[in-house]
């Protein structure tokens, strides 16, 4: 619990620490230009690893199972046999459409049948092992495309948020949403994406170098940690800046100035 | 200036009058309005148990928190929880506000479930029925803390919204009403709204303005954002008599609570960053200004024995030449006689004689003008 997300570099090092981000909601912000998949391949291969006794819920709105088996496999990690012993639960969610009209509960009716499925999950492995006392992690790798199957409505994406919000209260789950930030009008449509970022607690941001495309760097990461808590017991903001390059099977970490 | 507000809201409503509202509002710059909203609910309710306050009770429609989590606050601040029975009811919207856990057993025994939070008329009544539980048969009174008013625009109008402050304001049976609003995620129109219905508006903005600009542009060139546990604090009154008061103040966020505290320092760097950069001087040294008061002045010849004169412009001109002479020859002379004073300043005056061959005389200056 003590631990955070305080930079990639000594996230590393506290790999082997169980329930690092228990009941935290970790906000991952990308743009088009930079992609910031590779954080959340970064967070399931973390919350898999042989250490840590956590499990994942999966619910994929953009990408495929195969996709992330490809890719995680890079990494060191196979999510066919975590899934077949339980530890990586895949919700797949890519054909999410939410039913019009009357029937139901309307747009909110998907949604609704989603939340239910995950706090079902949920509740099921908080039973089978109470004793283990295992920290769920609920992933979600696009929000922005729940709210293209809510037929643009924020407010149900909101409510449904919300309730995610209160299994980590309720449950001792963490929440990781990835969301695009480029994508909202400055003007009107970005209560979204402000609204996530009232509620985050980690909020991690990919974005291309501002000096341009460079073939060492690939982008910058600015992780803002709100509530860390430092050695003496104090309350810091921590805010830290990266840079980073995707590698094949690695992600290379470092501050920038570093390289040449 | 936050112990006005804490004081205000123990002190509670005349009888009469409309319950005191505070409205609580930030903005992701600097989003310390929860912790700046616990502290007011934490000084009222250290007020309640000690029995200084008005109202006996609270009664806090938790929108963004679940009950337990106020229970743990109220005991890590020192407030006795084990009574808070008598003075506490929390209505949970946290839990369920829209019934999606229908068919799962939802416990929540530290508070009352709400399940529908889109029915504001129901929440009113289980608002006022949970504060006279409360408080019981007497004519006592019980405050309402919303922990998120932004929430509940999100599940209902802003008109329906805007009508439960109102009726719970003016109920008999309650002694003041607070809230918090995020400022950003809403109309400028909702938030004046809802200020209008406030005798108390606290803002939480970022230290200063410069800060700001400095903030993006650290963003664009190094990319990294300041994020300070520090800003301002501003508060404005509304008195009955309809006198407005602005305070303002410091906050700083800690593990144990917003502190808030008058420091200075702003208004260093308020009045540093204000004040133009010049390249010359805007005051005078002590010697230059008691040079400057020692220059006599064309018009009078001061000091030398002489009656005053002042030039009136309606002398002849041969008056004039004599006068210059005059004037000539005792400027000289003094400058003689002051030889040795230092500091002493003198303006030569000579009438521009081109100009003014014909003083003051009648004609119009603009005759040949045509108009």
């Amino acid at each position: 619990m003590q631990v955070f997300i305080t930079s990639p570099i000594s996230l590393e090092r506290h790999l082997h620490r169980a329930s690092v981000f228990a009941r935290r909601v970790i906000l991952i912000e990308d743009q088009v230009e930079t992609s910031g998949a590779f954080v959340l391949h970064h967070l399931i291969k973390r919350s898999l690893s042989i250490e840590s006794s956590e499990i994942v819920i999966f619910v994929a709105l953009s990408k495929p199972f195969s996709h992330y088996d490809r890719i995680l496999r890079k990494l060191g990690c196979n999510l066919v046999a975590q899934r077949e012993n339980g530890k990586f639960i895949f919700i797949d969610m890519l054909k999410l459409e939410c039913p019009d009209g009357d029937e139901g509960n309307g747009v909110g009716g998907g949604l609704i049948d989603l939340y239910r499925k995950i706090q079902k999950f949920v509740e099921v492995n908080a039973s089978t092992s109470p004793e283990l006392n295992r920290c769920i992690t609920v992933m979600m790798d696009d929000l922005s495309l729940l709210e293209v199957a809510a037929k643009g409505s924020s407010t149900y994406v909101l409510d449904f948020l919300h309730y995610c919000h209160t299994l980590t209260s309720e449950n001792g789950c963490s929440l990781v949403v990835l969301n695009h930030s480029d994508i909202y009008s400055s003007k009107t449509g970005s209560t979204l994406i402000l609204q996530m970022e009232y509620l985050a607690d980690v909020v991690v941001q990919a974005e291309p170098l501002v000096t341009g495309l460079a073939t060492d760097v690939h982008g910058q990461l600015t992780v803002l940690n709100k509530g860390a808590i430092d050695e003496h017991g104090g309350v810091r903001s921590k805010l830290h800046n990266f840079h980073f390059k995707v590698k094949e099977n690695s992600v290379e970490y470092f501050y920038p100035g570093s390289r040449a | 200036m936050a112990e006005t507000i804490c004081r205000a809201l123990r002190d509670g409503s005349l009888a009469g009058e409309h319950a005191p509202a505070l409205t609580i509002k930030d903005s992701i710059p600097s989003p310390f309005g929860f912790d700046a909203f616990t502290h007011f609910l934490c000084s009222l309710s250290s007020n309640i148990c000690a029995g200084k306050s008005q109202s006996q009770g609270i009664v806090l429609i938790a929108f963004t928190k679940s009950p337990s989590f106020y229970f743990n606050l109220l005991k890590s601040r020192g407030i006795d929880a084990s009574s808070s029975s008598k003075w506490l009811r929390i209505l949970d919207c946290y839990s369920d506000p829209l019934g999606w856990k229908d068919g799962v057993s939802v416990s929540s025994s530290t508070g009352t479930l709400c399940k529908n939070v889109r029915d504001l008329d129901g929440l009113f009544s289980s608002v006022l029925q949970l504060g006279k539980e409360m408080v019981g048969p007497s004519k006592a009174r019980f405050s309402v803390a919303i922990d998120s008013v932004t929430v509940m625009l999100r599940h209902a109008a802003l008109s329906c919204v805007s009508g439960l402050i109102s009726n719970l304001r003016s109920h008999d049976y309650v002694s003041c009403v607070f809230w918090l609003i995020h400022s950003d995620l809403h109309e400028a129109r909702t938030i004046a709204v809802l200020e209008y219905m406030s005798s108390m508006v606290a803002s939480l903005e970022p230290m200063t303005v410069a800060a700001k600009e400095l903030r993006s542009d650290s963003e664009s060139i190094f990319s990294l954002k300041q994020y300070s546990r520090k800003g301002k604090f501003h508060l404005r009154l509304k008195r009955r008599n309809g006198r407005v008061k602005v305070l303002s103040e410091e906050f700083h966020v800690e593990q144990a609570g917003i502190k808030f505290s008058v420091n200075s320092l702003t208004n260093d760097i308020v009045s540093q960053s204000l004040l133009p950069k010049v390249q010359f001087n805007l005051q005078l040294s002590e010697k230059e200004r008691s040079d400057r008061e020692n220059v006599v002045l064309p018009f009078e010849h001061q000091e030398m024995g002489k009656t005053t004169e002042i030039y009136d412009g309606r002398r002849s001109l041969s008056n004039y030449a004599t006068d210059l002479s005059t004037t000539s020859a005792s400027i000289s002379e003094k400058q003689h006689s002051d030889a040795n004073i230092v500091g002493k300043g003198e303006i030569h005056y000579l009438r521009d004689s081109d100009d003014e061959e014909m003083p003051d005389s009648d004609e119009d200056p603009d005759d040949d003008l045509d108009i």
